[in-house]
């Protein structure tokens, strides 16, 4: 295997591991706050279908009209991509209102809560895609302007005769969409907002003890919504990045289970930010491989691909069994928060 | 009674009039859904052209789940559809089994495998091993690398079949061809996962593919997606998703369900049932797409060549192994 074999794979691992990290990270905050948010899956989901349907309609613009109003403006201030982006963290909002308001407000479960959420999401993007579109709840494939570019960063190409330094820099480091930085970036500023600004003590009181909190005087409702805004926004940025990022369109059902993996992964980092890069980078790393070698034939056995496939979910039921370390989720997560009278 | 408001209320539910016209045909699409872009559409297509053209009118349905298939099977069989054609080879069990309950209506299926078939259904298969041989073919001599990739979508021996007749469909155009063949997943949701293609073709790419056949439904997007913006060749499969990327689509496999449909609908209730019905390259059931969006791609010599091995396989001068004779494949280890 040489240098340039195990850059193409770290490189395809930073970019399945993108949309894995914005959403574990969306679950982090609002695990953390006590909420426990398996709709991952359906808002990455909706907000991939509307940053695509978004960004398809601003970059078409001077062919429709809205109410006879003409809509090339649009383009003029912003790209399609960054529309359809805004698009896509709304829709993600929304969807983490509808959570919210069932799990928060009207103290109801927040299992249920989320998995109807996923079914919504599941069933309305196909359903607003074929009345939109008519292409069968597809949107048409983005032109460029819709899409999120890759972006070379300075000096990659001057660099790139470096030994072992330059392909890395010019290769794995630069050329991936802003998306992929913004996630990056999002673990530190993550770390920072939940370990050293009172904001994050709280948020972090409210998923073991909202009865402190609320004793204190802060509102626990307040913190709940504030985690699951966050929430929504990062689960828009990881839907945005599946639709106008790695693809260039929204297909049913594309997210095809990342929101799980996601969960996984979760659990797997101990709702640690540092951890979750850690262990989306791995499950990323893993389906990477899988993708690039199908059977590993190490000599004496082979490994098939469906082992790696798997292997992510093993590695969390092991974690969650407590064999390497333990996992204890927020304690006060899952639970509707009742003020005693 | 309580029975039939039941009945009723699930007639309801599917949406469906139980007091439709005696003997209009019925569709039910796989669970990839009617607008996949591929093989349920060109079902969709058949049955729109038969419409079309007798002025008739069918009903369709698109299954939401595994559960969903007796009971749309057994919801169109008493209102009185005839003959009821369903798409993907899933649903042939639970149709071998309702069809027993129903002796007056016909069902066909397309894909599907029933070791007894009985009498009033017709089960049409396709020969793409075919059809793959010849863009296999077009493949091999349209790479510059010598290297040509196969992407599938569920790992399943219908989707090994098609890998197989391009991988020796390749070999025969040029010996010293290498092929790259992978597998997205083993789900069903490895047939709407456009991400994983564009990765699997990536990493084809990064081995020297220079054309990318892609048997994978929605997940096949993502592969031509990649292809298009990498600027290499795809190829397409069962409709003719040439137009999807003008230029940069070698040509589509083509496979008529189309064809199969419309027929079954146009024969109605004096289709032949109780056999199977195999279409190849000799009833035009497979093919390769040739259109405005790929001409310039296809020189004339290949054309030649691919249609001298199409009219020697109809002549069965050149035989194409199946995947399914002894589940292994000569040209290409899975």
């Amino acid at each position: 295997m040489d240098l340039n074999t195990i850059l193409q794979v770290l490189d395809s691992t930073v970019r399945l591991a993108t949309p894995l990290l914005l959403a574990c990270l969306a679950g982090l905050f609002s695990e953390r706050s006590g909420i426990i948010d398996i709709g991952l899956e359906g808002k990455m989901l909706i907000a991939a279908f509307f940053s695509a349907a978004i960004a398809a309609m601003v970059s078409t613009a001077e062919t429709w009209q809205l109410f006879g109003m003409e809509l090339t403006w649009l383009k003029d201030l912003m790209p399609a991509v960054i529309w359809g982006m805004f698009a896509g963290i709304l829709a993600a909002l929304f969807l983490s209102g509808l959570h919210g308001l069932a799990s928060i407000t009207f103290r109801g479960n927040q299992l249920i809560s989320g998995v109807a959420l996923n079914f919504l999401a599941s069933g309305i993007t196909v359903l607003i895609a074929q009345v939109w579109f008519r292409q069968g709840g597809r949107t048409p494939s983005l032109i460029s302007g819709g899409r999120f570019e890759e972006i070379t960063l300075p000096l990659a190409e001057t660099l790139r005769p470096v030994p072992l330094l330059g392909p890395i820099y010019a290769d794995l480091i630069s050329g991936h969409s802003i998306l992929v930085y913004v996630g990056l970036l999002m673990v530190p500023l993550t770390w920072w907002v939940l370990f050293r600004t009172r904001y994050g003590l709280r948020l972090r009181a409210v998923g073991e003890a909202p009865e402190a909190v609320d004793t204190a005087g802060v509102s626990v409702t307040g913190l709940r919504y504030s985690s699951l805004v966050i929430t929504g926004v990062l689960c828009g940025l990881a839907g945005a990045y599946l639709a106008t990022g790695l693809q260039a369109g929204f297909v049913r059902e594309m997210t095809a289970g990342r929101g799980y993996i996601a969960l996984a992964a979760l659990i797997f980092a101990k709702w640690r930010p540092w951890y979750a890069l850690g262990a989306c980078l791995l499950f990323g790393f893993l389906q990477a491989v899988a993708l690039r070698y199908q059977n590993i034939d190490l000599g004496a056995f082979t490994v098939p691909v469906q082992f790696m496939d798997a292997l992510p979910y093993v590695l969390t039921v092991v974690i969650l069994a407590g064999f390497v370390g333990k996992a204890i989720p927020p304690r006060a997560g899952g639970e509707p928060y009742v003020k005693e009278r | 009674m309580t029975f039939m408001t039941k009945t009723l209320g699930t007639v309801a539910a599917l949406a469906l009039s139980a007091g439709a016209a005696l003997a209009d045909p019925a569709l039910i699409y796989d669970l990839g859904g009617k607008f996949d872009k591929s093989f349920n559409e060109a079902a969709y297509n058949g049955a729109e052209r038969w419409a079309q053209e007798t002025g008739g009118s069918y009903r369709d349905i698109e299954i939401q789940s595994e559960a969903q298939r007796e009971q749309a099977l057994r919801r169109f069989a008493e209102a009185g559809f005839n003959p009821i054609v369903t798409t993907g080879f899933a649903i042939a069990d639970i149709l071998g089994q309702v069809a027993l309950d129903y002796p007056d209506t016909k069902f066909v299926n397309v894909d599907g495998f029933l070791p007894e078939v009985p009498d009033n259904v017709l089960l049409i298969n396709f020969q793409e091993h075919q059809g793959s041989y010849l863009v296999g073919m077009l493949a091999a001599m349209a790479s510059e690398t010598d290297t040509v990739g196969f992407i599938g979508g569920m790992d399943i021996p219908l989707i090994r079949h098609f890998g197989c007749g391009y991988a020796q469909g390749a070999k025969a155009a040029n010996p010293d061809i290498e092929i790259i063949a992978n597998m997205t997943g083993t789900t069903p949701t490895a047939w709407n996962d456009p991400v994983k293609g564009s990765e699997l073709a990536k990493a084809q790419i990064s081995q020297g593919a220079d054309v990318i056949y892609a048997a994978a439904g929605g997940t096949g997007i993502g592969v031509l997606q990649t292809a298009a913006d990498e600027d290499i060749l795809s190829i397409g499969v069962d409709s003719n998703q040439n137009y999807l990327h003008p230029g940069q689509v070698l040509t589509s496999m083509l496979k008529r369900v189309d064809v199969a449909v419309h027929d079954a609908m146009a024969a109605g209730t004096d289709l032949e049932t109780g056999k199977y019905m195999t279409l190849g390259l000799a009833e035009e059931g497979v093919g390769y797409a040739l259109d405005e969006h790929n001409e310039a791609l296809i020189t004339d010599e290949m054309k030649a060549a691919v249609d001298e091995a199409r009219q020697q396989i109809i002549d069965g001068e050149l035989n194409v192994v199946s995947y399914y004779e002894n589940d292994s494949c000569p040209a290409l280890n899975f």
